[in-house]
């Protein structure tokens, strides 16, 4: 991080404003509250000492206690009558944050909800400019059965198990299970809940707008503190290093698919076709793919996978005659 | 050095802030400590530079004329109200849900934007706790190389072109005018008026090969003001009209199918009819072709055609090695 002028400027018109109102607050929590280092704030606080009021109307500077942050960690100035609030929001600011708030709203259950527009409508009236280019971007979240959505939230607040029945794609099956909820999340346009199952003993993601019907139960959930919780940083779908390899040749016409796949390694072929090697554990999920991504694909690796494609393909012909 | 400078940037900002009228520069560089010592040419750098580089932090830097006999000269000040954040209040549930908006964004430029908004909203005395524990953590990734570029444009509604490779073809070049940007399903989308097709246009943003070029000024042109997004997107999204087919499925079986339908009939031999409505031609034949010998189209047509026709291209592979 570049502590440059064009990064300590705005933080300290910022952290004028907010030091008057927090008269002895700990250098801590300011570090924490403006992302830098302990450090770094000592050194702000250095710089606004030499700043203030130019020498022809006063000639005051900001004051700060030097021997409460020494002695205690504390910080306290005064002086600072003429910074009594922040700047505004630019326009950039305000833009990214009205669409964070937006996706909130598109994702979150009805009791969040309110908050969200409460919020979302005080700030749109605050920030000018960038409210207006807010109207220029839209988040869509595939909605989710409101049903379902209240029955997770309720199971949440009160940590109680649930019953869900949830449909799992790549088998065409609906399974029943019992599930310990740990949050809801969304990605990639779609919300998870992420659960503590029974069945597989194991935490599972479960794309909502899948779950066909959730319950409250009686029992109370497990909070399973112990069991990491997914880390989604690189996407919802994480093979397992152990899962099998298979390899794929891919027409440029049939590009989406690597979007969908885990890709291990990807070449470049004349005309534009590609050779991916993908890692998947579910054979029936790629088959599928494999299906819906017709002639454009052509599997090199297993030998049996493509002999399925092409025999389930046949079969599903016989019906049209 | 960076110490001088802020300090130096700070002193001017609140000398053009407490001014009752316009500063001229002479007076500026008497009372800014900074600029005394230095020579006529390297004031006039620096003086530039740095009301340059306090615009580009949002500091409303006003030029008047600071004497109403010789308006020639120009004079400096900082409207306290253009400069301040209008007093906002929000109550704790609201804060909360601010500090969950600060980390949706998953983009580097993005989140430092979003956080430099809480940190002023934070200084205007709003407590906004970051590491609130939520049961509602949506993220947005922006992982496409054109999207700042894009969003940029977008937002300040500047035309831009750029060389676009449509599945199949080779890439060519479009230059549009941004109207609205949409995340669907984790993809960023750009609706725009295509200037070459005069027509509005939906592009995807990982499909825009190369730099981003701006083929003109920002605000050079206005988006409709009754555009819904999302009703473009549905229309434009791949292939258009709308329908409903009629499918047979295999009794328990198509199961995302059925929850879509809005028919499902009494099922005789195993099998059940069901209607499902949809909104691309495109995508439900795919969904058929998935299902494999566990649906059949009865209904339209031309649905009917496309299954049979990507059924015959898999089909006619032969078995050992895949689709040759």
């Amino acid at each position: 991080m570049s502590y440059g002028a064009r990064d300590q400027v705005p933080r300290m018109l910022a952290m004028v404003p907010y030091l008057r109102d927090r008269a002895g607050v700990p250098v801590e929590q300011v570090a924490r509250d403006f992302g830098v280092s302990t450090a770094q704030v000592v050194k702000d606080l250095g710089v606004l000492w030499f700043c203030g009021l130019p020498e022809a109307v006063t000639g005051e500077m900001i004051d700060v206690d030097m021997d409460a942050l020494d002695d205690e960690g504390v910080v306290r100035i005064e002086n600072a009558e003429f910074l009594p609030r922040p700047l505004r929001l630019t326009a950039a600011e305000a833009l990214s944050l009205i669409v964070a708030l937006r996706t909130l709203r598109a994702s979150t259950a009805s009791a969040e909800r309110d908050a969200v527009e409460r919020a979302l409508a005080k700030l749109e009236s605050a920030a000018g400019d960038g409210a207006a280019a807010a109207t220029s971007v839209s988040v869509l979240v595939e909605p989710a059965d409101p049903a379902v959505t209240d029955a997770v939230r309720a199971a949440l607040d009160r940590r109680r198990r649930l019953r869900i029945a949830y449909l799992v794609a790549s088998r065409d099956e609906q399974t029943e299970r019992d599930v310990d909820p740990l949050r809801v999340l969304t990605e990639a346009g779609h919300s998870y809940l992420e659960a503590w199952c029974h069945r597989v003993e194991d935490v599972r993601l479960f794309r909502l707008d899948r779950v066909v019907a959730a319950r409250v139960l009686d029992e109370a959930a497990g909070d399973h503190a112990d069991v990491p919780r997914r880390d989604l940083s690189t996407g919802v779908y994480q093979p397992a290093p152990d899962d099998p390899l298979a390899v794929l040749e891919v027409a440029p016409t049939a590009r989406w698919v690597s979007e969908q796949l885990p890709v291990e390694s990807a070449t470049d072929l004349p005309g534009g076709r590609q050779r991916l090697v993908v890692r998947v554990g579910d054979e029936a999920w790629l088959r599928r793919l494999l299906l819906r991504a017709g002639a454009d694909v052509r599997v090199l690796e297993p030998d049996h996978l493509g002999a399925e494609v092409v025999e389930r393909a046949r079969a599903a012909l016989a019906a049209y005659g | 050095m960076t110490q001088g400078k802020s300090e130096r940037l700070m002193n001017l900002v609140i000398a053009l802030l407490v001014t009752r009228g316009y500063l001229s520069r002479a007076r500026i560089r008497q009372v800014v400590e900074g600029y005394r010592d230095q020579a006529d040419a390297a004031f006039e750098r620096m003086f530039e530079r740095d009301k340059e580089e306090l615009r580009e932090i949002g500091v409303p830097i006003e030029v008047g004329s600071y004497d109403p006999l010789f308006d020639d000269e120009p004079g400096y000040r900082i409207r306290r109200d253009a400069f301040e954040l209008p007093a906002i209040a929000l109550e704790p549930d609201e804060a909360a849900v601010v500090g969950l908006a600060a980390r949706v964004w998953q983009h580097a430029r993005l989140a430092r934007d979003t956080s430099g908004a809480v940190t002023k909203l934070r200084a205007a005395g709003v407590e906004v706790d970051a590491d609130r524990l939520s049961l509602v953590e949506p993220r947005l990734t922006a992982g496409e190389a054109a999207f700042e570029p894009v969003w940029e444009a977008t937002t300040s509604r500047t035309p831009i072109a750029f060389e676009y490779a449509r599945p199949g073809q080779p890439p060519r070049l479009r230059q549009i005018e941004p109207w609205s940007l949409l995340s669907w399903h984790g993809r960023w989308y750009l609706l725009a008026h295509d200037r070459d097709r005069d027509a509005p246009r939906m592009f995807r943003l990982s499909r825009m090969v190369g730099a981003v070029h701006r083929v003109g000024e920002p605000g050079s042109y206005e988006p409709p003001t009754d555009l819904d997004a999302r009703t473009v997107a549905t229309q434009l999204l791949p292939d258009g009209t709308a329908g409903t087919a009629t499918l047979r499925l295999r009794q328990s079986k198509g199961l995302a199918l059925r929850r879509r339908a809005s028919e499902v009939g009494d099922p005789v031999d195993g099998w059940q009819p069901v209607r499902v409505p949809y909104a691309s031609e495109l995508e439900l034949a795919g969904d058929v072709v998935e299902l494999a010998d566990d649906a059949v189209v009865l209904d339209p047509p031309t649905l009917r055609a496309a299954v049979v026709e990507r059924l015959e291209q898999l089909a006619r592979a032969d078995g050992g090695g895949g689709a040759a």
